[in-house]
């Protein structure tokens, strides 16, 4: 055997990687999971980040609404019709003081038979902090008087004024945010559910039933929805607690949102389902729940996220303009939209700007979501 | 073209069909029989109740017979342009609407008007000027326009023009020709009062509106027959004009199917919120007090809005439109 035909054999084991080494970097990109690439790219969507941050410290202040509250929910202030807000100051007459703010001195106009409010800069009344005022139920269950802030012994604050009752308006905006930002996610969650459910059938099964949910599809988006949310609610018995007109009022929500989600599912399945895993799982015995569940849903389900996203403020301004008409939520109840039947009389929002004050909320989380479900959308496709 | 227009026109009736009877199960959700209540209402009040009219109403509209037979009842008589009764007002439904359903057609179409031409400009430029300061600032107004619900946006307006002008900006017509016969000084009334809830209204339509077409006239811009068209020397705006822009405006047509329906919810909102004499304001109040015959008709008449529309805008675009497929079955 001559020395020119013998083959090299490394004496090294066999390193398949030997090549194509990876840095610890690209390792960390190859075996980053969907979800994993979803936040990397939602992160550089500052616009997406900084609009989660503010809706996260939203819905936390949900939870410990009575804490926030100066005031309790059906706290009254007799004195003090339509006061207009006072504005926290700092410093008295040049002097450090802390935060606190001027007394209001009323007096009656005997001519236009309106109270008139003006600052009295002599009385100072200093704001208390981690204090106890009004008494209230945490969540209904736990007695308590703990608050973030208090008024000072015998003064007010009104931050944002007071209504026609005399009770104040930011506190009852923040308890207004509880009903409000939840009316959105309960109403999602159930049109999520019905939207994957008949869109599922419907693209998974074709044929007549997918003809019959196209039609229903069909007729459900020509009617305006507005009109139609407006009839539903009408419809729910007077006699019905608050609390269930709550849950009513989310279901008809949704049962008129569904038809844009159910279409996105079946549009998906209709192409994933001729996909060769579809195939082989169904071979193999799977059950079509199974089959949707486990092969076909995960494949869109970051788009799904954020087509919900986008349509949650849809959700939030439709339970305003209801209860804002009087058709939706009634008090004790309270939401934005409750407390904006207040604005609707233009005279008392002219002399009374300050009832106006729970729109801001509502456009702020409207554009927050909006913002959010864009980058979510940006972002649901990270392998493009 | 005939057989797709018989087509497309049994598709809108049967679809008004369902329509119909679904808006006559709705507006009868609410339990009780609304006749009865009022007797009952007026008799504890001690008035006299005239029981021959109510029995002569009664029978008039079948409220003693069975749902399915109401139904037909209503049905037929909407056919006929007999709208029903509105026992709360105690007039038939045409006098309590009489002029707001033309009045409501007028500030739907002119909305969408208002929609289409500030849309199709702003659009254009944004697209031709990507990443412009102009492309930005335009973007950035279309968010705000998008998600100032347009109820509340009806409010800051109508609370800036009384406080800032001391004007009003409610209703739809000088107040002295309310209940009168159209003419031309009242039609030229109109109009003057149309400017403030048509650009209302139509705030978020057109906010969406050019976010697609620059998405849609951006897809277009870059692609290969433009580029030949641009080397072959063809001046940029016959360029623009006569291939990219045209391709971009199907969807631009295709959309009024999404549109209508929001303009139209929109503008009841936004009557009621403004006062306007559309079919709006009559509408919450017979819902609230279970007029089921004025809501009905109202809603009806909504729905029926809708439906046209965009059987209007399906002809256009089937017409405009070469590679629309005329005849049935889709492509699977």
């Amino acid at each position: 055997m001559s020395d020119g035909n013998r083959h090299f054999v490394s004496s090294e084991p066999f390193n398949p990687q030997q090549i194509e080494a990876l840095t610890a970097e690209q390792e960390k990109y190859f075996l980053a999971s969907q979800w994993k690439m979803m936040w990397w790219r939602l992160k550089r969507h500052r616009l997406a980040v900084a609009s989660g941050i503010v809706l996260a410290i939203m819905y936390f202040s949900v939870v410990i609404t009575e804490f926030l509250a100066p005031y309790e929910l059906s706290a009254r202030s007799e004195d003090f019709l339509h006061a207009p807000p006072q504005g926290i100051h700092f410093f008295h007459e040049g002097d450090f003081v802390g935060p606190f703010v001027y007394g209001l001195d009323q007096t009656l106009n005997l001519e236009t038979l309106q109270r008139e409010y003006s600052v009295n800069r002599d009385e100072v009344q200093p704001l208390r902090f981690f204090c106890s005022g009004d008494p209230y139920r945490f969540w209904g269950m736990v007695e308590a008087d703990f608050h973030l802030v208090c008024p000072a012994e015998g003064g007010t604050l009104f931050l944002l004024g007071t209504d026609r009752l005399g009770h104040d308006m930011w506190s009852r905006i923040l308890y207004g945010a509880r009903i409000s930002l939840t009316v959105g996610l309960i109403g999602i969650t159930l049109s999520f559910i019905l939207g994957i459910v008949i869109g599922g059938l419907a693209g998974y099964f074709g044929g007549w039933v997918d003809n019959l949910v196209q039609r229903v599809i069909e007729i459900l988006r020509s009617l305006p929805e507005l009109p139609l949310w407006m009839a539903l609610s009408a419809a729910l018995p007077a006699r019905w607690s608050p609390i269930l007109v709550y849950f009513g009022i989310t279901l008809i929500l949704a049962l008129v949102d569904w038809p844009g989600l159910a279409r996105a599912v079946r549009s998906k399945l209709l192409a994933l389902r001729e996909e060769d895993f579809t195939t082989a799982a169904t071979l193999m015995g799977a059950k079509p729940s199974r089959v949707i569940g486990r092969h076909l849903l995960p494949n869109f389900m970051s788009h799904l996220i954020a087509s919900a996203t986008l349509s949650i403020p849809t959700m939030i301004l439709a339970e305003t303009a209801l209860s804002f008409l009087g058709l939706g939520l009634r008090p004790p109840i309270t939401s934005w939209g409750v407390l904006l039947i207040e604005a609707q009389n233009i005279e008392a929002v002219t002399l009374f700007p300050w009832l106006m004050t729970p729109m801001v909320p509502v456009i702020i989380v409207v554009l927050a979501f909006n913002f959010l479900g864009d980058g979510l959308r940006d972002a649901a496709d990270p392998y493009k | 073209m005939l057989n797709y227009l018989a087509r497309r026109t049994l598709v809108m009736v049967v679809t008004l069909a369902i329509i119909s009877a679904l808006v006559f199960i709705i507006v009868n959700l609410p339990e009780g029989d609304y006749l009865s209540s009022v007797i009952a209402e007026l008799e504890s009040q001690g008035e006299n109740v005239d029981r021959q009219k109510i029995q002569f109403l009664r029978e008039q509209y079948g409220l003693d017979q069975p749902l399915w037979r109401q139904y037909l009842v209503w049905v037929g008589g909407l056919l006929q342009g007999d709208l029903g009764f509105s026992f709360e007002l105690d007039l038939p439904v045409q006098d309590v609407l009489g002029d707001r359903i033309f009045l409501t057609i007028v500030v739907n179409f002119f909305s969408v008007l208002f929609i289409y031409i500030v849309a199709f400009p702003i659009g254009v430029y944004s697209a031709t000027h990507q990443y412009s300061w102009g492309d930005y600032g335009l973007t950035f107004l279309g968010f705000l326009g998008l998600a100032t619900p347009n109820f509340l946006l009806a409010l800051i307006l109508m609370y800036a023009a009384n406080r800032f002008f001391g004007t009003s900006i409610g209703t739809l017509m000088a107040p002295e020709f309310l209940d009168q016969p159209m003419s031309f000084a009242k039609a030229l009334s109109i109009l003057e009062h149309l400017a403030a809830p048509v650009i209302i209204i139509g705030t978020a339509g057109t906010a969406g509106m050019i976010r697609r077409l620059r998405a849609n006239l951006l897809d277009e811009l870059y692609k290969q027959y433009v580029v030949t068209a641009r080397a072959k020397g063809l001046a940029e705006g016959k360029l623009l004009v006569k291939y990219p822009l045209r391709m971009a405006l199907n969807p631009f047509i295709a959309d009024i199917g999404n549109l209508l329906p929001q303009v139209v919810s929109g503008s009841v909102i936004v009557s009621i919120v403004m006062g306007l004499e559309t079919v709006g304001p009559p509408l919450v109040r017979a819902l609230q007090s279970q007029d089921f015959f004025l809501s009905g008709a109202v809603l009806m008449f909504v729905a029926v809005l809708t439906v046209i529309g965009m059987f209007l805008s399906d002809l256009a675009l089937a017409v405009l439109d070469p590679r629309i497929r005329l005849t049935g079955g889709a492509a699977k």
